[in-house]
């Protein structure tokens, strides 16, 4: 399957433009061939799964229209999306993710909203998810390690989910924590590798900013579990430890809330943590990047190209001091 | 254990051991022509280059206890080439780094080196592994004498420097390089209690 796109991780000229045709072609080939067959025996398996009323969901994802795309950078592939990723509760490997997929329950799933709101409580993901239009964005997604790739992720503007539960004028920042259930730890959760749950934290303004994306599908398919399933945040420009995977809590909050690797070693990593060549992380160089597929190295671009968008969130401010 | 005899040794197992520490090489060359690498190839050539390094530091370590403990005195002559393959796989470590990682540019490798420890550590390693390389040759080590001695004592600070620069790039967990560490600290911990046991000023072996 990675070959259509790819023919070869060296070959990278032939591929630096996306073929459209061809993921239009395999993503029908995915709906009809996985949602359709693989659906059906799922079902059988699992009966409760066919009763859920998320059964739509892979419909809406693989029907969301495109609405952002990325021009002169090819997407990675499927393989390469889901089988190199840092969940550190899914283990520190970058394929022990995928290899402990299954270890993450995510049906039922509820999030907790709480905090400076006026609609505080605990929401099923279809009740999350039922009044929002699913679209797809091309997105960069720049690792702290120095790493990146293209993504084509499905989800819908933080923003409007947050507008649903009518912070009040306390509310300055979000905040976000992973699933962590003391009793029943996830395989990565049973070392204290970081302090879990694991948390994030956004500014009100970068939370409401459109490219903030919450995500639940990734080439035209529900996000898989090694990729923060059902529900995790896309924020582009930051270096890939801020978009939390498999969220259970969101808070609004009046103080910046604290954050996992901000804890866990705050010299190295900032509340921002927005992508910049010009501040290098403490041990290593943040100026290029080695986009997954290829075996050179490629410059990192500022705010990780989405400069024109987001810049203005932090003028004034001293990107040296608030890394 | 009693020698094998000299015919054994050299035409049998030498031989057998080059074959056999060549192995993670020829892998890494053959899951590069075939794409089996995983998603990041780079970084799976560096890593095992690297661990391959640190595992040879290791085994040639592990030469002289185990020539003592089983009284096999022949075994020594497997030390030199054992030594030499740590040398082979970390500059095929440095090489994936100076070509993959730096694109061949010496402004950034002396950039590397003067402002990130753990290259700055991981360098010094790879210059005092060459040296031990270059001056392993029996000609070399007989017209140095006693200072050859000396200078291969170098081994134990490149393993120090090896295991901090790979703790020093580790993000959260450490367990591989407390590992090495840890298997480290034991052959040096058997050189000490020897040392104090016999109570001799004679240098590490």
């Amino acid at each position: 399957m990675s070959n259509t796109i790819r023919k070869g991780s060296s070959n990278i000229s032939e591929n630096l433009v996306t073929d459209e045709k061809l993921y239009r072609q395999r993503r029908q080939f995915v709906k009809t061939g996985i949602f359709s067959s693989a659906g059906l025996s799922l079902a059988a398996y699992f009966p409760t799964l066919a009763m859920a009323a998320l059964s739509d969901l892979p419909n809406r994802i693989s029907d969301a229209p495109n609405t952002r795309k990325l021009d002169g950078e090819a997407l990675n592939t499927f393989e390469e999306i889901t089988t190199y990723n840092n969940f550190y509760e899914l283990g520190t490997g970058k394929s022990d993710p995928v290899e402990n997929a299954s270890a993450l329950i995510t049906d039922p799933w509820s999030v907790s909203v709480e905090g400076e709101c006026e609609k505080p409580g605990t929401y099923n993901l279809e009740d999350i998810l039922k009044p929002h239009n699913l679209e797809e964005r091309i997105y960069r997604l720049r690792c702290v390690e120095a790493w990146s790739m293209v993504i084509p992720w499905i989800g819908f503007p933080l923003a409007d989910l947050i507008q649903r539960f009518k912070p009040t004028s306390n509310a300055k920042y979000v905040a976000f924590e992973t699933l962590y259930d003391e009793n029943k730890p996830l395989p990565g959760q049973k070392r204290p590798n970081l302090d879990w749950p694991y948390r994030e934290g956004l500014r009100m303004d970068e939370a409401m900013n459109p490219l903030t994306l919450m995500a639940v599908g990734l080439y035209g398919k529900p996000i898989p579990n090694q990729n923060g399933a059902p529900l995790r945040l896309v924020v582009p420009w930051k270096y890939g430890f801020k978009s939390i995977k498999s969220i259970v809590k969101i808070s609004f909050v009046e103080k910046e809330p604290p954050t996992s690797w901000n804890m866990a070693n705050a010299r190295e990593y900032g509340f921002y943590s927005n992508v910049n060549p010009q501040i290098d992380h403490r041990r290593w160089s943040q100026k290029r990047e080695r986009r997954i597929g290829e075996y050179f190295k490629r410059d990192t671009l500022m705010f990780n190209g989405y400069e024109e968008e987001v810049a203005h969130l932090y003028k004034g401010m001293d990107l040296a001091k608030h890394h | 254990m009693k020698s094998p005899g000299i015919k054994k040794i050299r035409w049998v197992l030498k031989p057998m051991v080059h074959g056999l520490s060549l192995i993670p090489f020829v892998m890494m060359v053959f899951g590069l022509i075939n794409h089996t690498l995983g998603p990041n190839p780079a970084e799976t050539l560096s890593h095992v280059s690297g661990e391959w390094g640190l595992r040879f530091l290791l085994i040639t370590l592990t030469v002289t206890p185990l020539v003592r403990l089983t009284k096999s005195g022949w075994i020594t002559g497997f030390r030199r080439l054992l030594g030499l393959y740590c040398f082979f796989y970390v500059f095929v470590h440095f090489l994936i780094y100076l070509i993959l990682d730096l694109s061949l540019d010496f402004g950034f490798l002396a950039e590397d080196i003067f402002d990130r420890p753990y290259i700055t550590v991981g360098f010094l390693g790879l210059v005092i592994l060459a040296m031990l390389a270059i001056t392993s040759p029996i000609s070399i080590r007989q017209k140095m004498g006693r200072d050859w001695d000396s200078l291969h004592q170098f081994i134990y600070l490149a393993g120090i420097l090896g295991i901090v620069h790979f703790l020093w790039i580790t993000k959260a967990d450490d367990t591989e390089p407390m590992m090495y560490g840890f298997v480290f600290l034991l052959l040096i911990g058997w050189r000490l209690v020897r040392k104090i046991g016999k109570n001799t000023s004679r240098p590490l072996t």
